[in-house]
């Protein structure tokens, strides 16, 4: 085949494939907003996505704040600005890491349990049977999953910005031989609350992405257990995919003239 | 508008890809009947009923419901129209994350100004009247046998008292005696609710006790309808085929010998 019609073809699907999704995300969106609200089901998809969640994102957390402090003072000491150390574990963790190491691996949790179940829902035909009992599923399914990912996201990385923080103390006290009071005192010295907001900004977009990933793939997956498993395997690669896309989008934003 | 047929399809097409699945079906079921379609497998009869619902697009020709144009519509048209319907799945597609009573009483319970407690008090009754007991309100879909879980789907079909019934392969799977009350049930359904039903069974015993009409599907279109009484004088060899069950005939099963 001519290579041309190959590659425009290929954009074409593309641009179908984003079509198609900006029209699903218009319309999920539009059921956030517009009454009636499952306010039963909006709250266990709360307590389930913070309940499946917080164990993974708080060692997530733990570990990258002490890897973060590991590695950093293997860099500085070779110029003694060990007490820089503080400053780049919280930076990172609240600016960057926190939200981005929550972000994928809430997709990895989150995402496929909701593109695994819409998607077991589709094939045995529950979707349809929602319908004729007059629920729409975007309702029923798809805004509270929306609502609970956006604004729960934002919570689970404030806890892991705290955890990972003391991630990177521990290691620095204990491994280290830092003073506790200074480590802290260094800490909080160049934070600003710019810093933790764009990271809560973040980890609502990640939230957002990840809960409507699951949604979209689970809600449009066709032929039994084989299309369940793509759907969550989609599910999870386009979101991990859009959240280091957003992430770097969004940081130019935030941070652009600083 | 009472005169008008309570459902009436014109030259109604649908097609996967170049699968032509149905080619033009027409049929008019009046107020308050009970029409019997049958078929072999695979040849649309379920698909049919979801484009009469709106589950499914059709390609060509038209839904009509009292008279008034239902076809491919959308947004709250489309849950007005679905709305007057129940459907029990060929899957029974019971809700497994809710209880079986939940699953009964589903519409019931979105009702404002219903309580959980009254919702599942009519649940309660509704499972009686399809011959399971009490306890079996509280268990979850995944754990009940087959021929329980239709008859479940059952009661969450009819539970609503919609002005439609739909009842795809009521009986498939129960006991001949479980599957004659489901059946009378059904006539009893429609005689005392004055619901409009269709339903698809391969079961021709069940066709006659249920059936004021009986159509035959084959090929994509009604190749004959009748009252049950003729269908044993329908002189159609395609009809005698089917109700007697026989393999030599003018149907084609597509199978190779062995
Ligand atoms: N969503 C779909 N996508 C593609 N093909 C489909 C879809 N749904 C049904 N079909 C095809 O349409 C045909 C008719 O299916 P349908 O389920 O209506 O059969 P049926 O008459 O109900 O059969 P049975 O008696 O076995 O239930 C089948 O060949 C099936 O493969
Ligand atoms: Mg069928």
């Amino acid at each position: 085949m001519n290579p041309l019609a190959i590659i425009g073809r290929s954009f074409l699907d593309f641009l179908t494939v984003v079509g198609v999704l900006a029209r699903f995300s218009i319309r999920s969106v539009k059921h956030c907003v517009i009454p009636p609200f499952y306010l039963r089901q909006t709250a266990k998809q709360f307590i389930d996505i913070g309940d499946y969640s917080l164990p993974v994102v708080g060692l997530t957390a733990l570990f990258t704040g002490m890897v973060l402090a590991l590695q950093s003072h293997t860099g500085f000491s070779r110029f003694d600005a060990e007490s820089a150390i503080p400053t780049v574990v919280v930076l990172s963790i609240t600016r960057e890491l926190g939200p981005v190491m929550a972000g994928l691996m809430v997709a990895g949790r989150i995402g496929a349990a909701i593109a695994a179940e819409l998607g077991t829902m589709r094939v045995t035909e529950q979707i349809d049977a929602l319908t004729t009992l007059s629920t729409n599923p975007f309702k029923y399914l798809i805004a509270p999953r929306l609502i609970a990912g956006t604004l729960m996201l934002p919570i689970l990385v404030l806890v892991s910005d705290v955890i990972g923080v003391f991630g990177g103390f521990f290691v620095c006290v204990y491994e280290l031989q830092f003073n506790a009071a200074n480590y802290i005192s260094q800490t909080w010295e160049f934070l600003e609350s710019s810093d933790v907001t764009s990271g809560l900004w973040k980890a609502a977009a990640f939230g957002f992405i990840i809960t409507l990933m699951g949604c979209y793939h689970g809600f449009n997956s066709r032929g039994g257990a084989q299309g369940v498993g793509k759907a969550t395997t989609n599910a999870v690669v386009s979101a991990s995919i859009l959240i280091l896309v957003v992430n770097y989008l969004l940081t130019g934003l935030f941070f652009a003239g600083k | 508008m009472t005169d008008a047929p309570k459902i009436e399809l014109n030259g109604l097409a649908k097609s996967f890809g170049d699968k032509h699945v149905l080619r033009g079906i027409d049929l008019s079921v009046g107020q308050r009947e009970s029409v019997v379609i049958i078929g072999g497998s695979g040849t649309g009869k379920s698909v049919m009923l979801k484009c009469i619902l709106g589950l499914l697009g059709s390609d060509k020709g038209s839904v009509k419901i009292d008279g008034k144009d239902a076809t491919n519509l959308s947004g709250s048209a489309l849950d007005a129209h679905q709305a007057k319907f129940g459907m029990l799945f060929q899957g029974s597609a019971l809700f497994d994350s809710l209880p079986v009573w939940h699953n009964v009483a589903f519409k019931l319970a979105q009702q404002p100004g219903i309580s959980r407690k009254e919702a599942k008090a009519r649940a309660i009754e509704t499972l009686a009247s399809v011959g399971l007991s009490p306890d079996v309100g509280d268990i979850y879909p995944a754990e009940l046998s087959g021929g329980m879980q239709k008859r479940v789907a059952l009661a969450r079909a009819i539970a609503a008292k919609p002005e439609i019934i739909f009842f795809d392969e009521p009986t498939t799977g129960l006991d001949p005696i479980m599957a004659d009350v489901i059946n009378e049930l059904i006539v009893k359904c429609v005689r005392e609710v004055g619901a409009t039903a269709i339903s698809i069974t391969h079961d021709m015993a069940s066709a006659r006790k249920i059936a004021d009409r009986i159509a035959m599907l084959y090929e994509g279109r009604i190749i004959w309808q009748g009252s049950k009484e003729n269908i044993d004088r329908s002189g159609n060899p395609y009809v005698d085929q089917f109700i007697n069950g026989r393999a030599e005939g003018p149907i084609k099963m597509q199978v190779r010998k062995l």
